[in-house]
C-alpha cells in the first residue's frame, strides 16, 4: 500500500499543478481537436476527473470495481459517451487519460532522490492504474458505439420495408437492401398485412434497390412469392438487373413460374392488363379545346331555338 | 361427431371451416369431401379457412391433397381465406400447395372458379 500512499500524497499536495499541467499538455497536444471541443470543457472534464480520482485513491483501492470508484467510472462513462457523440476516435478519447501520466511522472521525479525505492514502485502502480482506466473508456467508448449501430439496425428495418399501392388492387414493394432472413419476414408480413387489407390481387415485388442476389436471397424471394399466392395474390418481381439476371442463372436459381420483368413500368403494365385496365393518351390540348368550343356552339344554338 | 358441413349450392361444393382442425377431423373431411363430390357430381370446390389460426405440416399436406383428390373427381378446388400467419407458417414449412388455387376471399375465390370451370367446357366443346 506504500506506492499508492505515495500517489495519494502528490495528488494532495499539487492536484491544482498537476491539474494545469495536464491541460495544458492537452491543449497544446498535437491532435487537440479545437473544432470538436472547447478549451474550457477540457480544463472542466480534467479538474473533475483529478479530483474524482484522488477521492477514490483516499479509499486506499485500486480496484476499478470497488464502490469507491464508482463516481470515477461514472465519470468516465459520461466522457466517453459524450466523447463518442462528439466524434472522437477511441484513441483520442482513451488519450485523455494516458496524458495525465506524464505530469504525474514529473511530480514523482522530484521525489526520486528522496525514496528512490517507494517512487519507482509509485510508478509502475500510477502506469498500470491510468492503463486500466483508459481501456475502460475505450471499453465504454465501444458500448456506446454498438448502441448506435444497433438502434441504427433497427431504424433502418423500420424504414426499407414500405408496401406501395400503385393501383386500385396493385401493390408494389419496393426492396431495399440486402434481403436476410430477419428482414424478408418483415416483408413478408407486411405485404400480407396490406393484401388483407388492401384485398390487392397482384403484387409487384421490385429488387432494383437490392445489390446482390444470392441463392438464399433468391430463396428468400421465392418464399415471399409462394406466400402471397397462398393468400391468392400474384407476384410479379420486377427491377431485375442485367448483372443480376446473369447471376442467377450462374447460380442455377429457378425462379419457376414466378412472372419477372426489367423494370417496374413492365411489371405495371402486365397487371393492368390483368385486371382489364388500359392506359390511354389523354387528347391533345388544342383538340380537346376545339371540341369544347363545338359544344358549346351547339347547345347555345339550341338554346336561340 | 364433430364434422365439417359441406354445402351444395348448384354445381358447387362449399367447405367452410369453422372450428380449430384437428386431424381426425381432417381425416372425415377428405372422406366426406369425396363421396359428396361424386354424389353430387360438383364441378368445383370451394374451401374457405378464414377461421383457421393453426396449421402444421399434417395440416397443409391435407390442404393439398384435397385439392388433389377432387381434381382427380374433376372437380377445381380453391381455397380461400387463407391468413396470413397460416401463410407464412406454410411457406416456413416448406408447402406452398403448388398444385391448389388460391383466393383472397370467398366472392374472389367464387369468380375463380366460374372462369375456370367455363374455360374446361370451351376446351372440352372444341376438343
Amino acid at each position: 500500500m506504500g506506492e499508492q500512499a505515495t500517489l495519494t500524497d502528490i495528488l494532495q499536495q499539487d492536484e491544482a499543478g498537476i491539474g494545469q499541467r495536464w491541460i495544458d499538455a492537452q491543449l497544446s497536444a498535437h491532435g487537440f481537436r479545437a473544432d470538436r471541443i472547447s478549451r474550457s470543457e477540457v480544463t472542466e472534464q480534467s479538474k473533475r476527473f483529478l479530483a474524482a480520482l484522488r477521492q477514490a485513491l483516499e479509499s486506499g483501492s485500486t480496484d476499478l470495481h470497488s464502490p469507491a470508484w464508482a463516481n470515477t467510472r461514472q465519470m468516465l462513462d459520461e466522457l466517453s459517451a459524450s466523447r463518442a457523440v462528439q466524434g472522437f476516435s477511441p484513441t483520442e478519447t482513451a488519450m485523455f487519460i494516458f496524458s495525465l501520466k506524464d505530469p504525474l511522472f514529473d511530480a514523482l521525479r522530484q521525489r526520486l532522490t528522496k525514496d528512490p525505492a517507494s517512487t519507482v514502485a509509485a510508478q509502475r502502480e500510477i502506469s498500470g492504474l491510468l492503463d486500466r482506466l483508459g481501456l475502460h473508456t475505450t471499453e465504454i467508448f465501444q458500448k456506446n458505439r454498438e448502441r448506435i449501430i444497433i438502434r441504427q439496425q433497427q431504424e433502418l428495418l423500420e424504414l426499407s420495408t414500405p408496401v406501395v399501392t400503385l393501383w386500385e388492387g396493385v401493390l408494389a414493394l419496393p426492396v431495399i437492401g440486402t434481403l436476410d432472413s430477419a428482414r424478408t419476414q418483415v416483408v413478408m408480413e407486411n405485404l400480407l398485412q396490406r393484401v388483407v387489407e388492401t384485398g390487392a390481387a397482384i403484387a409487384i415485388i421490385d429488387i432494383t434497390g437490392v445489390p446482390t442476389v444470392d441463392t438464399l436471397t433468391a430463396q428468400h424471394l421465392l418464399k415471399t412469392v409462394a406466400a402471397a399466392r397462398l393468400m391468392g395474390a400474384d407476384c410479379i418481381i420486377s427491377g431485375i438487373r442485367p448483372q443480376i439476371a446473369q447471376t442467377i442463372v450462374h447460380l442455377g436459381v429457378d425462379l419457376g413460374t414466378v412472372v419477372t420483368k426489367a423494370t417496374l413500368a413492365d411489371a405495371f403494365a402486365v397487371a393492368l392488363r390483368r385486371l382489364g385496365l388500359t392506359i390511354a393518351k389523354a387528347q391533345p390540348a388544342a383538340k380537346r379545346a376545339r371540341e369544347a368550343d363545338e359544344d358549346e356552339t351547339t347547345t347555345t344554338g339550341r338554346g336561340e331555338n | 361427431m364433430e364434422r365439417i358441413p359441406i354445402l351444395k349450392m348448384g354445381e358447387y361444393l362449399l367447405v367452410t371451416v369453422q372450428v380449430d382442425m384437428h386431424d381426425r377431423l381432417a381425416l372425415t373431411l377428405q372422406d366426406d369431401l369425396t363421396a359428396k363430390i361424386v354424389q353430387a357430381g360438383a364441378k368445383g370446390v370451394l374451401i374457405d379457412i378464414s377461421a383457421l389460426e393453426m396449421v402444421d405440416s399434417f395440416m397443409g399436406r391435407m390442404l393439398g391433397d384435397l385439392a388433389a383428390m377432387s381434381r382427380v373427381l374433376d372437380a377445381e378446388t380453391v381455397v380461400v381465406g387463407m391468413r396470413p400467419a397460416v401463410a407464412i407458417t406454410l411457406v416456413e414449412l416448406g408447402l406452398s400447395l403448388t398444385g391448389v388455387r388460391t383466393a383472397l376471399n370467398v366472392e374472389r375465390g367464387m369468380d375463380l372458379l366460374k372462369a375456370r370451370i367455363k374455360e374446361r367446357r370451351q376446351n372440352d366443346g372444341s376438343a
